[in-house]
């Protein structure tokens, strides 16, 4: 199967900082990706410039190869027009992400009717279905109201709807769920993986929250300060975790451990804090690192390539994963 | 030991799957029967609730109807901009005409109220006439000078960067000069009709209303729903005035109204220094005319100053009306 999305040693640079640094991952058509990552890793930045949305004096590099053509360095009227018809993304605040003067109507109507040739009439009839496609109830009443007059969910519903208008082929959720409270989560959760089967579109679920990526991602990269440090199926990602940051994720996730009360002790914590993404040397997870070894802090770690898809950016693989074998059992 | 753990998570994924399900058929079976229920249970809460549409903008309007001092202003506003309408009907004939004896005070004569000025002209109809001029030049040059502070201000504050940097400076440029002494100097290099006095002043009164717009432009930039409109691959024009503009509205709103009272008395103090259209009578040329007799005839002064006063304090309070209604600073529930 031909790959919808290739990217390949993307990096993002701030001047000297380089909050991205030559990340690489891929994404079939049809396929839930999830990105996961703590605050500062550079999933954000990485989604944004999957958009061409990076801001101004932020540098781009590498290759995103999107549907045949490289999306790095396209002129912005060419990006213009893969915006919103063939790579769409959701936001994670719905309460901030709707124009305020318009109605939700209308401002599905203005996508429907920027990337196709649509009448009013029929731009309004398709936002009247693609408000029932994400199950807002009434929707042809619905369709004047304003965005103040929605609850969260419903205004991700409709954020959802106005990406999918024009049925892409890629949708991003940055972190489109953070917002909602569980239940809505769930629901809206459910729906993208709905559309994504309906509209055979790719899903990249940028998210930290591990329990909706062991739930429905198909798989899952894992991110620390810009670089990619493991990736493969979630089952295997969370059964085994190699990297010792995604073990340390792990083991800090309450979810995890169903049988696990925070009252029998206290959640264990990945010490320290992702360190300035500028200028450091050997792995940037080192100095949090509980099997550091001394030749870490001169060589970055290269992705090693494991059986099933599997990678990761650590070479102390066997001995790692015989250690957190040993900590869940003790 | 992990996996079983997972396992147990994997069972709560098959869980959800139909719980939700069930949530989202729901609806969609009640959708056929919807119809009928509101046809015959007519007002329902529904209903009540589609009436909402417009509460956003009903708020607001009740906030301005509230304010007795704004609605004290749009009637003063309003009589005013019904003389200036029906001047030509209560006043037929050139107001600088003379019509009657020099110095007649107010009350003297009854088919001229206000009395009459040096010249033997009817000060009513000066009146009533200047109005005329006063909301045209002051209207129209807020107009213009809104025009072009808003799409100078809007590409700034959008594009930032060097054109920004141009942009600012340049408005800094205008903004350093005394604006009356500039004033005074484009009405004197060009001919003094009401179109360059109209011009003039909205080229004095452009600045304040550029520097506005590009700070709520600067802000509302950065806002996510400007964002989402960029990634759904909205052109810059579309953004700037579908998106942005129509959300930084209420404070240049609130400024116009405070513009055209300006513009109103930058015009009659030109028209007092004699800068003024020569041919039109206004209220400012009128107290510049009454200046010599302030003495013996103070009424020549007054009455024209008491419109101008009467006229920008009308604008001012509505200024502040819609100041109140449409900051949101001072709604609670924003």
């Amino acid at each position: 199967m031909a790959k919808l999305l290739e990217v390949s040693d993307f990096s993002v640079g701030f001047g000297a900082a380089q909050p991205v640094k030559g990340v690489s991952f891929s994404a079939n058509p049809g396929e839930m990706l999830a990105i996961v990552g703590e605050s500062g890793s550079g999933k954000s930045l990485t989604a944004l410039g999957l958009m061409g949305l990076l801001p101004r004096h932020a540098k781009a590099g590498g290759q995103i190869r999107f549907d045949g053509r490289d999306l790095v360095g396209l002129r912005e009227r060419d990006l213009r027009r893969i915006r919103g018809r063939d790579i769409a993304m959701i936001f994670q605040e719905p309460m901030t992400s709707l124009n305020p003067v318009l109605t939700i109507g209308d401002q599905i109507i203005e996508v429907l009717r920027i990337h196709e040739d649509l009448s009013r009439r029929q731009a309004r009839e398709r936002a009247i279905a693609l408000l029932d496609l994400v199950s807002i109830p009434e929707a042809r009443r619905r369709i004047d109201e304003y965005p103040h007059q929605l609850s969260g969910g419903m205004r991700q519903r409709v954020m959802i709807a106005i990406a999918v208008a024009c049925n892409p082929k890629l949708l991003i959720a940055d972190e489109a769920t953070t917002a909602l409270d569980v239940t809505i989560q769930a629901q809206v959760l459910q729906l993208l993986d709905n559309l994504r089967v309906q509209l055979n579109m790719a899903v990249i679920l940028i998210t930290h929250d591990l329990g909706i990526v062991a739930q429905w991602a198909d798989r899952v990269v894992v991110m620390y300060a810009g670089r990619k440090i493991e990736e493969g199926l979630p089952g295997e990602v969370f059964d085994r975790p190699y990297h010792p940051y995604t073990n340390g994720l792990l083991s800090a996730s309450p979810r995890l451990k169903a049988d696990y009360h925070y009252r029998d002790g206290p959640l264990s914590e990945i010490p320290g804090s992702i360190v300035s993404a500028a200028g450091e040397k050997g792995c940037s997870f080192r100095p949090r690192c509980p099997v550091a070894r001394p030749s870490c802090a001169s060589v970055v770690p290269q992705l090693i390539a494991l059986p099933a898809g599997r990678q990761v950016a650590c070479p102390y693989v066997p001995a790692i994963a015989e250690k957190a074998h040993v900590a869940s059992v003790g | 030991m992990n996996s079983q753990k997972l396992g147990t998570l994997a069972g709560q994924a098959i869980d959800f799957a139909p719980q939700t399900k069930v949530e989202r058929d729901q609806p969609a079976p009640e959708a056929p029967k919807q119809p009928r229920w509101t046809h015959i249970h007519a007002p329902d809460v529904r209903a009540s609730v589609s009436g909402t549409a417009w509460r956003g903008m009903r708020r607001e309007l009740k906030v301005f109807l509230g304010n007795y001092n704004a609605l004290f202003g749009t009637a003063i506003l309003l009589l005013v901009a019904l003389s200036a309408l029906l001047a030509p009907l209560l006043f037929p004939g050139d107001p600088l005409e003379m019509v009657a004896r020099p110095f007649l005070w107010p009350g003297q004569n009854p088919a001229y109220p206000l009395g009459t000025d040096s010249m033997g002209r009817n000060v009513l109809a000066g009146i009533v006439h200047g109005a005329r001029i006063s909301l045209t030049v002051g209207l129209a040059a807020t107009a213009l000078g809104l025009t072009v502070g808003i799409a100078i201000g809007a590409v700034a504050g959008y594009f930032g960067g060097l054109i920004d940097d141009i942009l600012v400076k340049f408005i800094e440029i205008f903004q350093t000069i005394p604006s009356f002494v500039l004033l005074v100097v484009l009405v004197a290099i060009a001919q003094p009709t009401t179109a360059t006095v109209t011009i003039a002043i909205a080229i004095v009164s452009w600045p304040t209303v550029a520097r506005l717009t590009r700070a709520e432009f600067r802000a509302i930039r950065e806002k996510d729903y400007v964002q989402a409109a960029r990634s759904l691959g909205f052109g810059h024009a579309r953004i700037i005035f579908r998106e942005i503009l129509p959300n930084a509205l209420p404070p240049l709103i609130v400024t116009s109204s405070v513009m055209v009272a300006s513009a109103i008395l930058m015009e009659s103090a030109l028209s007092f220094m004699g800068l003024g259209d020569p041919n039109r009578v206004s209220w400012g040329s009128m107290i510049g005319a009454g200046r010599d007799v302030i003495r013996t005839a103070w009424y020549l002064t007054a009455l024209p100053g008491l419109a101008i006063v009467f006229t920008v304090l009308s604008l001012n309070l509505i200024g502040d009306g819609l100041n109140d209604a449409l900051n949101p600073r001072f709604s609670e529930d924003r």
